[in-house]
């Protein structure tokens, strides 16, 4: 076998959540990426993410193209339901996934490879669908399975593990969304889990497109001198500029900072940001492309929720104003016009 | 001008060609002039041919009057409305000789007297419509309005029936039925005043139509996609392809929508190409919902890498290939069967699919309900190959009818309960022996849920590079395709079974194949004649092969591609197939195969003469 299937021992005394379940139930199989890949630390935030939401597992459906990154719907959520798609096109498995079936939580994990240079399009086209899912974009800035060659989000001057430099123009996956109208863009660090896991859980509450850029060093290719998405340069340049919290709808919030806003979710459960750059304002997508763009030209990769807005009224199925239940279990009766509407029909083509 | 009235009137068998400028209006006048004889009782066909464009350059309507039912295509044009002045030469050279070629008089056209063999007879439509219409669009709209009323008159078609029609159509706009009814009579008129009504080709009524409709392939597939109980279509427009999914979400608007609160059953995505429309239909089928997408050949090329993800992965998924002529963009608004092998193979690696070939609107229609069928029971992706002759033309077929006992098999599909039954949920195990694996949905229970992957995996779901566990699943999905052959819908026999002749066909070829199998059989050639309807082939393909001394594989494409299908995935003998390849973009006629059929046995007669001699 060359697959490892992970032991599932509880302990008694891990904490549960709502459900009673622990952290552990959010698990999947084991991952077979290098040790000290920035991968596994989103795929905890993820595993934390989700118990901390109480989200029924089989509620989740886990989708994904190809690519390191897209292996790792294998490691979280075993209960859920996974998709490993083809290269770039897990956006238009998860449109149809998510049309036939409104009700379930999409999230989908793609790799700069998957989604900025083959799968561009779909990611394009799923951010104007307005597609409610949750996108996660573990973005190392180099292909891993192929042995390093640079992916469409290298830095410019960025240098390869055999010394050669990127000249071409990244594509920085929050502004592409930010130009788009996404309604939630955030960019988080592998290695900053405090951070990552509220912008996980707002993600996943978001009613529509929520993409989070999670800067993930790939420690095999991607992680020396020169690189400047290794974990020392990424550690030296992020940037955070809000902080955020999650509240779920049942929790009453204690403490309020000074420095707080507070940005209502769908569900009733609440975000908090405390921004730690006073000049910049999440509510506002044109002043948040600018601040953006400003401190990449500083080298410097903001970090934090970057942009939220509602954007329900226009999320895919209310588009369409599709049922409230999923297409997939409108019973067959009320499909088919049956008999009579069928005869009725045939008078126009007589 | 030089006037030769055939002596041999063709009542009720004749074929009128419309050669029109695309974009003015003329569809409907055509469509009006067909109607009313069909509303006579006479059978007839209309076939478009139609440009690439927009506006402006040439089309052509042809409608086949056939008191025999005959509905291919025929090539003899016995008369011509010749109302684009750029395509005057060409109409007039193919009139048939006894023929009549009516034009607008208004200017001189002296091009037109070259032939002495046919009837040349001028209406001054421009004139007509410019006395009595304003402003330039709508006089040359009406000027086609127009020539419908002076074609009545010479084709004998009575008034009221065009008048009811022409009330029908504009029902909800009083407005335009007076205007219309006016150029009509302009035309009706005038012809009866100044020129030879009827003609010897006219319509004498009949009873022949009854029950019958006349629909295209794509509305009907369109439809048969509502009955079949598709909530998402996904698509990227293509010729001919669109009218297949603007005719699903058409009557979606009309039956799936809630009167009160407006809410859809159905959802349509226009995606961004051919790779997503395909990507959103496996997504969605994946989910428990039955999704399809309409598309021509050049989107399948597009979608192979997903096709083979859904093959492999077992995923349903419905395909309407609506054909037209290949390779690359082709010419797309002409007809051809030339994706048949794009289709039984697509996508890299070792990969076969199930594909099912309508040969009409009535089978398009009946055909979607089994492909969403089968697509579900064996938990792959079904090609319905339809084509543009199909797709976009108008054919006499009986009444589309539905069964009200129908419910869909949505296949091997656990349910919570029966899951929760089971020690352990695995996906790709052969627990029936059909090869057909158990499957289940994302949403109901942990215990179900399962890592869907077209990489190698085991029978258990698992990721494997593991050889035997990996030919183990690749073997048994040939099981489950030797499983598909027993549940496809059977070849269809015409003829008795017992002569020594075969034809095979499939699709829109079917029209064209039985007239020609009447005219051999007048000619003193018996034939049976097989119309393929499924891949995988089921035994009774082998079965008439194997009883056949020849059998003559007629298709419409140039390699002789389901010859191809039929000496791979049968135990036919190659030698004995013979190919009939019709490809140049037009539909078939019975004479070409004929004319085929007749060369051939010819030549192996003097070849058995000539071995004899020496």
């Amino acid at each position: 076998m060359t697959s490892i299937t992970k032991p599932k021992v509880a302990h008694p005394s891990l904490p549960r959540n709502e459900l009673g379940l622990t952290r552990r139930d959010y698990e999947g199989g084991m991952s077979t990426l290098c040790a000290g890949c920035g991968h596994d630390s989103i795929t905890a935030a993820i595993v934390e993410a989700a118990w901390g939401l109480s989200l029924r597992p089989e509620k989740l459906v886990k989708l994904s193209g190809i690519g390191c990154s897209s292996k790792t719907t294998a490691y979280f959520v075993g209960g859920a339901h996974g998709f490993n798609s083809v290269h770039g096109r897990m956006p238009s498995v998860a449109t149809g996934a998510n049309a036939a079936n409104r009700q379930l939580n999409y999230i989908g994990i793609s790799g700069d490879g998957d989604s900025l240079s083959i799968g561009l399009g779909q990611l394009v086209h799923a951010i104007r669908r307005n597609l409610n899912m949750l996108y996660i974009i573990e973005n190392n800035g180099v292909y891993g399975l192929t042995k390093g060659q640079f992916s469409a989000a290298a830095d410019i001057g960025s240098q390869s593990k055999k010394g050669e430099a990127n000249l071409q123009t990244p594509i920085d996956p929050t502004l592409l969304a930010l130009s788009l109208g996404a309604g939630f863009v955030a960019r988080g660090f592998s290695g900053d889990k405090k951070q990552l896991v509220p912008l996980i859980q707002a993600g996943l509450r978001h009613p529509g497109f929520a993409i989070i850029d999670v800067l993930s060093p790939c420690v095999t290719f991607n992680d020396h001198e020169g690189s400047t998405k290794s974990y020392q340069y990424t550690r030296d340049h992020y940037h955070p500029a809000v902080a955020a919290d999650f509240v779920p709808k049942a929790q009453a919030i204690e403490v309020t900072y000074d420095d707080e806003t507070v940005v209502a979710l769908h569900d009733g459960s609440q975000l908090r940001l405390r921004k730690l750059d006073p000049t910049f304002d999440t509510t506002d997508r044109v002043a948040a492309y600018r601040y953006i763009a400003a401190k990449l030209n500083e080298g410097e990769h903001v970090t934090g929720l970057i942009h939220a807005s509602s954007t329900e009224d226009h999320e895919l199925h209310t588009q369409n104003r599709s049922v409230a239940q999923g297409l997939n279990s409108v019973p067959y009766s009320e499909l088919s016009p049956g008999s009579a509407a069928l005869s009725k029909l045939m008078a126009r083509y007589r | 001008m030089t006037t030769t009235i055939s002596a041999m009137g063709q009542t009720n068998d004749f074929v009128v060609r419309f050669a029109n400028v695309n974009g003015t209006g003329s569809a409907s006048a055509n469509n009006l002039i067909m109607k009313s004889m069909f509303r006579m009782g006479v059978p007839v066909t209309g076939k478009n041919y139609f440009p690439s464009n927009i506006q402006g350059l040439p089309t052509w309507y042809e409608i086949r009057v056939s008191k025999a039912g005959y509905l291919a295509r025929r090539e003899q044009v016995n008369v011509t409305v010749a109302m684009n002045v750029e395509t005057y030469a060409r109409d007039v050279q193919e009139v048939a000789p006894g023929g009549f070629l009516i034009y607008d008089s208004t200017w001189p056209r002296n091009a037109l007297l070259s032939r002495d063999d046919i009837t040349v007879l001028g209406v001054p439509f421009a004139r007509l419509c410019n006395e009595n219409f304003d402003g330039v669009r709508n006089r040359i709209l009406m000027k086609n309005i127009c020539y419908a009323g002076a074609m009545a008159a010479l084709f004998d078609i009575d008034f009221e029936v065009i008048r009811s029609l022409v009330t029908e159509q504009y029902a909800a706009k009083p407005k335009l039925v007076d205007a219309n009814m006016k150029a009509i009579e302009l035309g009706y008129a005038y012809a009866k005043a100044h020129l030879p009504c009827p003609l010897p080709y006219r319509i004498e009524r009949m009873n022949s139509t009854v029950g019958q409709v006349l629909i295209d392939g794509n509305t009907a597939a369109g439809l048969g996609c509502v009955y079949a109980g598709a909530t998402v279509g996904a698509w990227y427009p293509i010729t001919p392809s669109t009218s297949l999914m603007d005719a699903y979400k058409g009557f979606c608007e009309r039956f799936r929508v809630d009167p009160v609160t407006k809410e859809r059953k159905f959802i349509v995505l226009q995606a961004e190409d051919e790779l997503a429309a395909v990507g959103m239909v496996i997504g969605a089928s994946w989910n428990g919902a039955r999704a399809f997408t309409p598309t021509s050949g050049p989107g399948i090329s597009l979608m192979n890498e997903f096709i083979g993800l859904a093959y492999y992965a077992e995923v349903p998924a419905v395909l309407f290939n609506v054909q037209r002529v290949g390779p690359s963009t082709g010419m797309p608004t002409r007809t051809q069967q030339c994706d048949v092998l794009l289709c039984a193979y697509a996508s890299h690696g070792d990969t076969r699919h199930v594909i099912l070939f309508p040969a009409n609107p009535t089978e398009c229609f009946n055909l979607a309900p089994v492909a969403f069928d089968l697509a579900e029971r064996l938990q792959t992706p079904v090609f319905v190959l339809s084509d543009l002759d199909i797709g976009m033309n108008d054919w006499m077929v009986p009444e589309l009818t539905w069964d009200d006992r129908y419910t869909p098999d949505r296949g091997k599909v656990l349910s919570k309960e029966e899951i929760e039954a089971l020690p352990k949920f695995h996906r790709y195990l052969d627990v029936d022996g059909d090869g057909i694996p158990y499957r289940t949905l994302p949403g109901i229970t942990p215990k179900g849920a399962y890592f869907t992957r077209g990489s190698g995996h085991n029978k258990f779901g698992v990721y494997t590079e593991d050889s035997a566990e990996y030919q183990e699943v690749l073997d048994r999905l040939v099981h489950k395709f030797n499983t598909a052959k027993n549940l496809v819908p059977p070849a269809v026999l015409r003829g008795p079974g017992h002569h020594a002749t075969g034809l095979l066909a499939y699709g829109s070829s079917d029209e064209a194949v039985k007239e020609a199998q009447d005219q051999l059989a007048a000619a003193g050639i018996d034939t049976d004649y097989l119309r393929v309807r499924a891949f995988p082939f089921g035994a009774e393909v082998d079965a008439f092969i194997e009883s056949h001394a020849v059998v003559y594989v007629i298709e419409q494409n140039r390699d002789g591609q389901l010859r191809s299908l039929l000496v791979l995935e049968t135990n036919a003998e190659k030698r004995k197939l013979i190919p009939i390849l019709h490809y140049d973009g037009m539909p078939m006629t019975a004479r070409f195969v004929n004319d085929a059929v007749l060369a051939h046995v010819q030549t192996t007669a003097t070849h058995s003469t000539a071995s004899r001699g020496h």
